[in-house]
């Protein structure tokens, strides 16, 4: 299952996607979270499912463009100003690069931002 | 001397409260009587079921506190059918409030209870369901169990959703019932309203009907915004064929239909997927789609204790 877990505004869309089938709930992301927005356990969109799995915490559902712009640092320019436009074979790689993506081995997060 | 005079003004946006029973069952022969409660943060739905079959339901509006829904949407399913909460073999909780639904035995999120129930009222075909509540709106996947596979949720503002509806309705004068209908008593279909949140969107149309525009008119500008902030929720996703809708905005053809113009897709209509269901004229209401996914659930918690 594909779990998209955020909001879409009219600033954005900021949504981090797991994949369910991949997460074996080990618990990397959480851990190498600095603000740690995960939380592992029963799965909320699947109470029949016996192992665990990561999710969004409820608490950083509704705010993840604020809570995870510490790790995005690929979409501040120097000085803070936001940049205008970044190429989206950079911004791919850089999504890569963030701690909870390069964490997980079983590769089931991605983010839309 | 002059008194106070007091004004009963109609409340336009209390859409109706209901209920239902299933005659054709005898509940104290039943092997497992399971039960969903879905405290919404507009409206509440107690679903009763006996071994698998629907029993009875209720439809009310959500209170402040969510034990007191739960018990008020509970005393109202089973009104008059000679059955107690206690004679429940398992009860689950969903929505909003899950977590405060006293006699449930867990609480189960929405996205999962949406999916099961969409799946057994709509059908297996049901590949996609829309859920427009009172306060979020959620697309979900599922497989042909109702399994879910894929979802998003917009919780975070409830721009556009039922809530939204009520406070529109009221603030233009129009019952809630007929605001589907009204919306298109128009000559030419209008540019949506520029915001879907109430708060803009109201002092938008107050600008509109001092511009002059008839009242028809803005509600169609009004729900084709609404129409059109869903659409991009479910472009998020992901449309799959077959279509579902469930909640209380499904049951606003303004919105609805205005929705189907955008996607260039259908939605299934509101029909059960049981032939029996049909045959029986039994009311298919789309707000009920979480609490029967509660019952199922509860259904299988119950299976699974005794081992079955």
């Amino acid at each position: 299952m594909l779990a998209h877990w955020g909001y879409q505004n009219g600033s954005g869309a900021y949504f981090i996607t797991i994949d369910t089938d991949k997460c074996n709930g080990c618990g990397k992301c959480k851990e190498v979270c600095p603000q740690v927005v995960f939380d592992v356990g029963e799965d909320p969109a699947d109470p029949l499912r016996e192992e665990p799995v990561a999710y969004v915490s409820e608490e950083h559902r509704k705010k993840l463009r604020f809570t995870c712009s510490p790790c995005k640092k690929y979409l501040t320019a120097e000085g803070g100003s936001a940049v205008s436009r970044t190429p989206p074979e950079v911004l791919a790689q850089e999504m890569k690069n963030l701690p909870c993506v390069a964490a997980c081995s079983a590769e089931a997060i991605t983010h839309s931002w | 001397m002059a008194t106070n005079k007091t004004e009963d003004k109609k409340e336009l946006w209390r859409w109706v409260e209901s209920r239902w029973t299933n005659p054709d069952i005898d509940w104290k022969k039943g092997e497992i009587i399971s039960a969903g409660i879905d405290v919404g943060s507009v409206s509440t739905q107690c679903v009763v079921m006996v071994d698998g079959e629907l029993y009875c339901y209720s439809n009310l509006r959500s209170g402040s506190g969510s034990a007191d829904s739960s018990w008020r949407g509970a005393n109202f399913a089973l009104e008059g059918t000679g059955m107690k909460v206690d004679d429940w073999h398992s009860c689950v909780g969903t929505g909003y409030g899950r977590v405060n639904v006293p006699m449930s035995k867990k609480a189960i999120t929405e996205i999962a209870c949406h999916g099961r129930g969409a799946n057994w009222m709509y059908g297996p075909q049901v590949k996609t369901i829309l859920d427009m509540g009172g306060q979020d709106c959620k697309v979900i996947h599922v497989d042909e169990k109702g399994k879910v596979t894929n979802f998003a949720m917009n919780d975070k503002c409830a721009a556009g959703a039922g809530r939204g509806m009520e406070v529109f309705a009221d603030f233009v004068g129009v019952n809630i019932n007929e605001v589907g209908d009204r919306s298109f008593n128009i000559n030419e279909e209008p540019k949506p309203v520029s915001s879907t949140c109430v708060i803009f969107a109201k002092s938008e149309a107050a600008g509109l009907l001092r511009e002059g525009w008839p009242v028809n008119k803005v509600l169609a500008a009004y729900t084709s915004a609404t129409a059109h902030r869903v659409w991009e929720l479910m472009e998020r996703v992901g449309v799959l064929p077959e279509l579902g809708i469930t909640g209380g905005i499904a049951k606003n053809r303004g919105v609805v239909e205005r929705l189907e113009k955008e996607l260039g897709k259908k939605f299934q209509p509101k029909k059960w997927n049981n032939p029996e269901y049909e045959k029986k004229d039994i009311p298919f209401d789309t707000q009920i789609a979480g609490a029967l996914g509660a019952a199922l659930f509860a259904k299988a918690l119950v299976e699974k204790e005794r081992g079955k």
